[in-house]
């Protein structure tokens, strides 16, 4: 669905390439997740696939057609994008925000109520309640609901996610990360997500990269990371959860099952 | 008490053609610096290291006065109006309108590009990576995102450039602008201070309620509150249409009666409208107009009727120097003019000479009866006079004709220097003379033997657009030859004076009931 080949790009006024000789192959239907630590290039490698980043060199691909050969803003209407700081419109409603891709589509105005009120029922926001909110009026759960709703909009295939729970509480971002994984299902959609936390990553995702210093480590399903890491960076990242199930259960074996 | 009410009544007669003089400029300012500001500033934004430099030459525009700008403006349209005259056989006014428009527009600019660029410099980055995300393009994201965000500073900029406007709108008088700074000007000329206060309190009125109903638009943006916005609007339109309707009331071309900086002015301003009046002319008024300008404005048919000089035209317009007695002046001056298309009615009978005054005891002290006595003591003495006399060439031409040499000058609005000379600040003065202040504080004139200052009838003077139209000709020939100095002064004083003080329309009423037949 999407492949990168050769990608480099550098930041302005920076030595060092963001990233380097990235090749990224990332089939239809997967979670795919970019992790690694900050500055390793995961956002920047996010940002190539829907061109808010032009690479340096290399090409980006979608179904084989190079990105640049398209239109950057009706490239990105047909992607969903979620990020950390979620970047609501204060000046729009719930239902505003929701609906502002099938706008830019052209959509008629009917196609686009039902599609919010249906969105808004997906990520369990109930309609009346929320439609015509301003999101200074939501918490910070609610409010990435409503990101997600909006990034799903206009139906895309792709989805991009930028840390989209970092922000909020463990409670909230647990849930809401499990509801997401259902949608992914639900709609087959391809997801392409970035985060720091290891254990979300392994427990969303059906394929992990490992990134350091703007390169791909190691690629590979969750097992096969945590069976045979590439290197000892690899292995350092991935044993991190590892460590956290380890304590988890012993924590657990001193209480006792509930 | 009753004459105060009288002028307050008066100056409510004004009033229609006052405000919606000052709205109507006003606004065409306000919209088009708004016009031009929110494009520049947006194009600023884009444009980092430009940013700087424009909000700072902005700053710099906003800190040279406002009366300066608008001085500024006149004799810069002028010359461009003769530019296009001779390159495209067309010129414009170059008086009123128009250079309040230019300086009003750019004063109002600042305001509204400072907090434009702020506005749109502030947007949350987050957001606009959201709406790159969503797939705007980068004019929608400045449609559909910053702009609706930017809005509510952006009125706040609109809101103090709207208040800025209209009150150095006030300003707009001397340059032949009719705006509610008429009261303002003719007030101060006139020391009528209820004219003054009245102005000073219609303009903050109009700035008050103007300012009130941008501020529910704010609002309305900021809370999304349509019911708000459309307060707003209907308040916004009511109070400009009702202050605009009398303007459009008239359909006939008014007469422009031109008026200088003073009293008598003013006054012999007021019995041409009259007589205009009488004759079935609808007419109106350019008052405060400085001595130069007026004339200008005659010849490009901006004012159609005014009362001048002839030792003014004489020195100032025809830029002589030689002195060859009245008749010759008159003579001379009344054929230039017909060469350059204006008509010269006549003389009104009396003369407004430019006469050095002296407070009588200072003067028998000191021994002097004439300038050479005054030219003795001059090193000692301290001279006031108006805004002008010190630049024309009358004074240039006295001083140097007997040598005066002043220890000090001091500069009045006309009106002030005669209770400067009678508190003692000044020692002379260069007095009117058809001033009734000579008479009621006993000043003694100064002779001058060498006759270095001209004479000054009162020329009554029409522009070359009316200097055959004979309706107009007839209703103004009765002035001629009809007013007696004497008659002059009375009705200078009842403006001038403290007590029992009269409007200029109530002196001109007087004054016509004094004409000779």
């Amino acid at each position: 669905m999407i492949t990168l080949e050769q990608v480099s790009m550098s930041y302005k006024g920076t030595p060092t390439p963001a990233v380097r000789d990235l090749d990224l192959d990332i089939p239809r239907g997967c979670f795919f997740a970019l992790i690694g630590e900050s500055g390793s290039g995961k956002t920047t490698t996010l940002h190539l696939i829907n061109r808010l980043i032009e690479p340096g060199s290399g090409r980006v691909l979608m179904e084989g057609i190079d990105l640049r050969a398209l239109d950057p803003s009706i490239l990105r209407r047909g992607m969903g994008f979620v990020f950390q700081a979620i970047g609501l419109f204060p000046h729009l409603t719930v239902a505003e925000n929701v609906g502002i891709t099938p706008r830019l589509l052209g959509w008629p105005k009917a196609r686009i109520d039902a599609r919010v009120d249906e969105l808004l029922e997906l990520v369990h926001l109930p309609l009346t309640a929320f439609r015509n909110r301003f999101p200074a009026a939501l918490s910070g759960g609610q409010q990435q609901r409503v990101g997600v709703a909006r990034a799903l909009a206009a139906q895309p295939k792709i989805m991009l996610m930028d840390e989209p729970f970092g922000a909020l509480d463990p409670l909230i971002r647990d849930d809401l990360a499990s509801e997401y994984l259902a949608i992914h299902r639900a709609l087959g959609l391809t997801t392409i997500m970035v985060t720091h936390d290891i254990t979300e990553a392994f427990l969303l995702a059906d394929r992990v990269a490992v990134m350091r210093e703007g390169r791909i480590a190691q690629t590979g399903t969750p097992r096969e990371l945590l069976a045979a890491p590439a290197d000892d960076f690899v292995r350092s990242m991935i044993d991190t959860p590892r460590r956290h199930a380890r304590r988890l259960a012993e924590a657990m074996g001193a209480v006792g099952p509930a | 008490m009753s004459a105060s009410y009288d002028m307050i009544a008066e100056a409510m007669s004004h009033l229609p053609e006052y405000l919606g003089q000052h709205v109507l400029i006003s606004i065409a300012a306000i919209a088009t610096g708004f016009v031009i500001s929110v494009p520049l500033a947006i194009s600023l934004s884009r444009v980092a290291w430009l940013k700087g430099p424009a909000l700072g030459l902005a700053g710099i525009v906003q800190t040279i006065p406002g009366l300066a700008l608008l001085a500024l403006f006149y004799p810069l349209l002028l010359a461009l109006s003769a530019l296009t005259q001779r390159l495209f056989g067309f010129g414009f006014r170059a008086l009123g309108f128009l250079p309040t428009l230019l300086a009003l527009t750019i004063y109002s600019i600042l305001p509204v590009l400072r907090n434009t660029v702020t506005a749109l410099s502030g947007t949350d980055p987050a957001i606009k990576t959201a709406a790159r995300g969503v797939g705007m393009t980068p004019w929608q994201t400045l449609f559909l995102v910053e702009l609706p965000l930017a809005a509510p500073v952006i009125m706040a900029g609109l809101r103090t450039a709207a208040v800025w406007v209209i009150g150095a709108a006030t300003l707009s008088t001397p340059v032949g602008q009719t705006s509610l700074g008429n009261y303002i000007f003719t007030g101060l000329q006139t020391e009528n201070w209820i004219y003054v206060l009245f102005g000073c309190i219609a303009a903050a009125l109009l700035a008050l309620v103007i300012d009130f109903l941008l501020s529910l638009a704010e609002k309305g943006i900021a809370m999304r509150s349509r019911r708000r916005l459309m307060l707003s609007a209907a308040g916004l339109i009511l109070v400009v249409g009702a202050s605009l309707s009398p303007l459009f009331a008239s359909k006939t071309t008014p007469i422009v009666i031109g008026a200088k900086s003073f009293e008598e002015q003013y006054i012999l301003g007021a019995l041409i409208g009259d007589k205009l009046k009488a004759a079935g002319f609808e007419s109106t008024r350019r008052d405060g107009l400085g001595s130069t300008v007026i004339f200008r404005a005659l010849e490009a048919g901006d004012v159609d009727v005014y009362v001048d000089y002839s030792g003014t035209l004489w020195t100032t317009a025809m830029q002589r120097s030689d002195m060859p007695g009245r008749e010759a002046v008159l003579g001379q001056l009344s054929s230039w003019l017909k060469n350059r298309g204006v008509n010269d009615l006549g003389t009104l009978g009396f003369e407004n000479a430019y006469a050095f005054a002296m407070r009588r005891d200072r003067a028998e002290a000191l021994g002097i009866r004439t300038l050479a006595d005054l030219a003795i003591h001059a090193q000692t003495l301290k001279i006031g006079a108006d805004f002008e006399f010190f630049s024309r060439p009358e004074w240039k031409a006295t001083a140097k004709t007997y040598g005066l040499r002043f220890a000090l000058r001091r500069q009045y609005q006309a009106n002030f220097m005669y209770s400067a000379l009678v508190d003692g600040d000044v020692d002379v003065i260069s007095a009117f003379s058809s001033d009734g202040r000579i008479a009621q504080y006993g000043l003694k004139l100064i002779a001058d033997p060498k006759n270095a200052l001209p004479p000054y009838d009162a020329v009554l003077l029409v522009s070359a657009k009316h200097a055959h139209d004979e309706k107009l000709l007839a209703a103004l020939r009765p002035l001629i030859g009809a007013l007696d100095l004497a008659s002059m002064q009375q009705a200078n004083l009842m403006v001038d004076r403290a007590d029992d003080k009269r409007t200029p329309e109530q002196a001109a009423q007087w004054l016509a009931g004094r004409l000779r037949k």
